[in-house]
């Protein structure tokens, strides 16, 4: 636990000298925030002195120094002046140094994202690091600003007011010091007994957005099923604990306002008493005790204000500690400087011994031997779940071999830029990736200077002209996010489309297993035929015409592959493949 | 708003007590500055040392009794917002469980689940803070200014207009400055698109080798977030700066006025500060109250948002005395549909037309035809999830529209598309067909669905903890237990949509064979895209455009439907298949 705490503190302290490293090349900036800031507070302090100064001058019937009085009130207004320039130009330049390094650093961690091995992103689930880039740093934002504007002020503040209460008298000051820690004492077990109740309301708010999530997102097997009245009565269960949690915690956490209103309102008196007394003893004017009282009111309120902004900094660290844990994480392998640049590769693929596995220690495919000559055409079967991806995901370099290499026309992948080699395969998954832009845009994703005829020439051998023509706008219209305003099928045309304007000389394809309709599907087999046409092709194939026509047929199961050659060797064979494929008419018959 | 009061009004005590006493300590705050200056006036002009020391005893008697007013203000504002909070939050969750399909499908799960937890929230800490500050800020304010007209009217008069004048630049940098944070968020929004197409995109990104563009892309929408970020900033540091100036010309003013009005013997020193204290308070109270105002109108939003979920009726209601689904009758058809139409809600066109068929107990029907052609749309009105627009939907003889839906969903059992299974046991997930179903009874149904081998391989059986959207299980699997769950409550009828898509080939003919032998006078539905899957159904019914398209047989459509032949020709498997039967 003591280990822990500290360890804990080290890593804090760490994260805390990286966010001054972000800080470094705003240094002048931030020097000049500083010194505003330290101008802004000494001015407002002054302020009051100088009220303070002015009440002294009207002391009763026919005995008020005018002229002074006046002397006083152009010192106000020029010290307002001034201070509320410097507020402001101080409140500016914070802005811009937190903004500009959260846009950097979020640029950064973008940019970074886009290096990163595929295998981190797909061990992450895609909502936590989207929140890493937004909501984390949103929040280090907030700190950051938060630091800027009130941590400084309010430090400056506190140290001010006490040096100018000792100015004014030093006794009375004693009065203020020695009361104010109290109200600290006060806040600080209010906040600890408001904290386990918070704990306690955020797990069962947790607990109910889960179950509400759940229920909503399957409302209709809720419905489907008669379940509202179940549904309903567990709701209630938990939201009835979350009230009570939720009331305790609003509860307490509301009285750390009252409780150190009223710890001020007794340093007040006490000053107010004290001060009385000095005035009457000479020591002080009745002008020094009504700046006295206004001390005594700014004094303590940047107490809170540091509390606030302690809590806020904390969040902030961790969340921008999450933030360089993503930023830290190492990029693929930099390419070798001499790597070769594919062009208009045949297309012989070899793969030589290859062993490969996700995890260390459970082998996945191993010993893979295969060689493709271009042209040739290589379905991979197998039911769901066999691993077809992690042969895809070799084949792109999207993950690196760990024994054996991969060739293509005789050089190793790993000595081709990634640039060439993958743009030298054209690929259509199943799962239909489009972007927010327009068609016309996305069809043109792997070439984005092609001229709008070059688009459409290309839909239409794709099949989806016609489609495309019967959208609103046409080639602009603008797919929504996650393409809800399109069927799965043309989703999959338009991915095929893409392709159809690049042609590279190497496909990988997976064909579509279902929701699909028929017509769609025979353009899809269409198009797919088209683009395979003297082109080296790795097709994961559902269709018995597909895989029939195949140059070889590569069997998986459980990610690996266990058999590989023709329709008739395989049938011949009578292993896997032969059992696969008389399956699915044994039970029909 | 009205909606809002009904949720405050059963607690109408609680509700009025919080700002109550918010302004009772309020008011005890005000008479502080008051104190002061008699403290010196009367007792430092006096040398009255006793008189001060009873003033000292006041204030902190004041600060008691403020405290005390404060502490009940607060645990009734806690109260009155948590209760309106739940009541709200159940109220919801139970009025979107009435929704129909057609509500569900407007208004979009994701929708919902927002209102349901951000937005009540909002509102709930919105009536907290709106009923511990918004009475007392203004009152504070206005009370200040009562207070410094009291002292004296002629040297209150800078409170009449400075005032007026801050109030002024308070709202409207408030009202500049709100749509502009709006636009930001918005520019945020459009950075988090990004971000998410990304990475749910990164294999097809690096496909094409597009990471510059990319990266290009989000830099340019970054720094449209920052230039933005930038300019409301500099709109809203205006705030601060520019009521700190308003106040010390109000005070230079007091001072000015106060001074020759001391001078001329209307006015005491001690009344001057007490003026100075005055302003400097409403300075706070003010700032307090824009706060409290970005707050609210955040809290008011959301509740307009909550509020147009409660306003949508459902289509489908389940209430009032319609009768209930009789038991079967010998020799009527277990589902009839006669010349059914339907139009989905804001649709131009109807999505199904001119469908007539029935089915007997018993028998298995299978829907073919491409994505939408209407079968799904047609499954679901079997149930009574849409209301279908023109002709009639009979079950067992009785038309769906005049019986309680629930009552029809006791009957009639659906798997749809996508496979849901929720977080809890095995066995939990499985009595979701039949409250008080045996472990013989599900594993029965597991054993129909092919998912007993999966089950008896786990070392939980049926206390296996499915994991929130069944994460610990395969797309398979999953759909595999969506079949048992429908299964188990043994249903009349039974309708499976798509449901094997994430099966293979062996799986699903095992799983239609055992569902064919262990279904007794069960009517099964069997909507496909694969000929193989629906081939040996008693009837097949074609669907092309929302139109029957064919209607028999197998062998009857392969001989003379052409739009059957169609699909049979795309799909070599089907060919081969009927061959070989």
């Amino acid at each position: 636990m003591h280990k822990e705490t500290s360890d804990k503190k080290k890593n804090n302290k760490k994260t805390l000298r990286r966010i001054l490293h972000y800080i470094r090349p705003y240094t002048a900036l931030v020097v000049l925030s500083l010194l505003l800031s330290a101008l802004t507070v000494g001015l407002t302090l002054y302020i009051p002195i100088l009220t303070g100064r002015g009440v002294d001058y009207i002391v009763g019937e026919g005995q008020v120094d005018f002229a002074g009085l006046m002397a006083v009130i152009t010192g106000i207004l020029l010290s307002i002046a001034v201070t509320a320039a410097a507020q402001w130009i101080m409140n500016h330049i914070n802005n811009k140094i937190t903004y500009r390094i959260v846009r950097d650093l979020r640029v950064q961690a973008f940019n970074h994202l886009q290096e990163l091995p595929l295998s981190y992103v797909d061990r992450h689930s895609s909502g936590d690091l989207l929140s890493r880039v937004i909501t984390d740093i949103d929040q280090f934002s907030d700190g950051l600003l938060l630091g800027f504007t009130q941590l400084f002020t309010g430090v400056a503040t506190i140290v001010g007011t006490i040096l100018f209460m000792l100015g004014i008298n030093p006794w009375i000051t004693l009065v203020v010091v020695v009361l104010s820690p109290m109200s600290f004492l006060v806040a600080d077990f209010i906040s600890k007994k408001s904290f386990t109740m918070f704990k306690k309301q955020s797990e069962t708010r947790g607990e109910l957005t889960g179950f509400t999530n759940e229920m909503l997102g399957g409302i209709k097997v809720v419905q489907a099923f008669g379940h509202q009245d179940e549904a309903n009565k567990e709701f209630d269960e938990i939201n009835k604990r979350l009230s009570e949690y939720s009331l305790k915690a609003t509860f307490f956490s509301s009285i750390t306002n009252p409780a150190t209103r009223f710890m001020y309102s007794a340093i007040y008196a006490g000053v107010a008493i004290a001060g009385c007394f000095s005035v009457m003893g000479g020591m002080l004017t009745v002008g020094q005790l009504s700046s006295f009282l206004s001390y005594t009111n700014q004094y303590t309120k940047p107490f809170n204000d540091i509390t606030g902004v302690l809590t806020e900094f904390q969040n902030s660290i961790a969340s921008a500690a999450r933030v360089f844990e993503l930023i830290d994480e190492p990029t693929a392998p930099a390419e070798p400087a001499d790597a070769v640049v594919l062009t208009e590769p045949e297309g012989r693929i070899l793969l030589k011994d290859v062993d490969f596995s996700y995890t260390p220690g459970v082998p996945l495919i191993q010993d893979l031997n295969l060689s493709v000559k271009p042209g040739q055409r290589i379905a991979i079967v197998g039911p769901t779940g066999c691993g077809k991806t992690t042969l895809i995901n070799l084949l792109m370099r999207f993950y690196d071999v760990q024994k054996g290499s991969i060739q293509v026309d005789g050089h190793d992948i790993r000595q081709i830029t990634r640039h060439s080699l993958r743009t030298s395969y054209g690929m259509v998954l199943q799962e239909t990736w489009l972007k927010s832009a327009s068609i016309r845009d996305n069809i043109a994703y792997g070439r984005p200077g092609a001229s709008l005829e070059e688009i459409i020439e290309a839909a239409r051998k794709a099949h989806a002209h016609s489609f495309i023509m019967r959208m609103p706008e046409g080639y602009d219209t603008i797919i929504t996010e996650g393409g809800g305003n399109l069927s799965q099928g043309q989703k999959q045309l338009l991915c095929i489309a893409r392709i159809m304007l690049c042609l590279p000389p190497m496909l990988i394809l997976d064909e579509a297993t279902s929701s699909i309709d028929t017509m769609t599907e025979i353009r899809i087999q269409r198009a797919f035929e088209t683009l395979m046409r003297g082109r080296t092709s790795f097709v994961v194939a559902h269709r018995l015409s597909t895989i029939q026509t195949a140059d070889v047929i590569l069997v998986m199961n459980k990610g690996r592959i266990i058999e590989q050659g023709t329709h008739q060797e395989l049938l011949a064979k009578q292993g896997f493949y032969a059992d696969l494929y008389y399956s699915q008419f044994a039970a029909d018959s | 708003m009205k909606r809002l009061l009904s949720y405050l009004k059963p607690h109408p005590f609680i509700t009025v007590m919080a700002p109550l006493f918010k302004m009772l300590e309020a008011t005890f705050e005000l008479f502080v500055p008051l104190v002061v200056a008699q403290m010196i006036d009367v007792g430092i002009a006096g040398n009255d040392v006793p008189y001060l020391w009873k003033m000292g005893a006041l204030l902190i008697l004041l600060g008691i009794v403020g405290f005390s007013f404060s502490l009940t203000a607060q645990y009734f504002a806690a109260k009155s917002a948590v209760s309106a909070g739940m009541t709200m939050r159940s109220d919801l969750f139970a009025h979107i469980g009435t929704f129909s399909y057609q509500e569900i499908d407007t208004i979009g799960t994701s929708t919902l689940i927002n209102r349901m937890t951000n937005d009540v929230n909002q509102v709930q800490n919105g009536i907290n803070m709106f009923l511990r500050l918004f009475l007392r800020s203004p009152f504070v304010v206005l009370g200040a200014m009562v207070m410094a007209f009291t002292v004296d009217v002629h040297a209150a008069l800078p409170f009449a207009v400075t005032i007026p004048v801050l109030l002024v630049v308070v709202f409207t940098i408030l009202l500049v400055s709100m749509p502009l944070y709006k636009k930001v968020q918005r520019q945020l929004d459009r950075v988090l698109l990004l971000t998410r197409e990304n990475l749910l995109g990164i294999r097809v990104v690096r496909a094409f080798a597009r990471q510059e563009e990319e990266k290009e892309r989000f830099s340019q929408e970054t720094c449209g977030l920052y230039k933005k970020q930038l300019f409301v900033g500099k709109i809203s540091a205006l705030l601060n700066p520019l009521t700190y100036v308003i106040i010390n010309l109000g005070i230079i003013a007091v001072l000015y006025f106060g001074g020759r009005q001391v001078d001329a013997g209307d006015l005491t020193q001690g009344q001057v500060i007490a003026l100075i204290n005055y302003m400097s308070q409403i300075l706070t109270e003010l700032v307090k109250l824009a706060n409290l105002i970005i707050l609210l109108s955040r809290a008011l939003a959301s509740l307009a948002r909550v509020g147009a979920i409660f306003d949508v009726e459902p289509s489908i209601s389940d209430e009032g005395e319609a009768p209930l689904l009789s038991p079967a009758k010998e020799g009527q058809p277990a589902v009839s549909f006669e010349n059914v139409g339907f139009t989905y809600a804001g649709a131009r066109e109807e999505t199904l037309h001119g469908i007539s068929f029935s089915a007997m107990p018993g028998e298995t029907i299978g829907i073919i035809g491409g994505t939408g052609s209407g079968k799904s749309t047609l499954a679901s009105l079997i149930p009574r999830f849409y209301d279908c627009t023109s002709g009639t939907i009979r079950l067992f003889g009785q038309d769906v529209q005049s019986l309680k839906p629930s009552s029809i969903r006791k009957r009639v059992s659906i798997v749809p598309q996508k496979a849901t299974v929720f977080s809890g046991s095995l066995r939990k997930n499985m009595q979701w067909g039949k409250r008080d179903a045996t472990d013989e009874e599900i594993y029965r149904a597991l054993d129909t669905a092919q998912a007993r081998e999966f089950v008896d391989s786990k070392r939980e059986g049926l206390d296996l903890v499915i994991q929130q959207g069944g994460s610990n299980l395969s797309g398979g699997q999953k759909q595999r237990l969506t079949i048992a769950r429908a299964l188990v409550g043994q249903p009349d009828i039974l309708i499976l949509d798509d449901s094997a898509s994430a099966l293979d080939f062996a799986t699903d003919a095992r799983l239609r064979k055992a569902i064919r032998e262990n279904t007794g006078n069960m009517t099964v539905f069997i909507i496909s895209q694969r000929v193989s899957a629906i081939q040996s159904a008693d009837h097949i019914l074609v669907m092309d455009d929302g139109r029957p398209a064919g209607y028999g047989t197998h062998q009857e459509l392969l001989s003379s439907n052409h739009v059957y032949q169609e699909i049979c020709a795309s799909q070599s498997a089907g060919k081969e298949a009927s061959a070989n039967a």
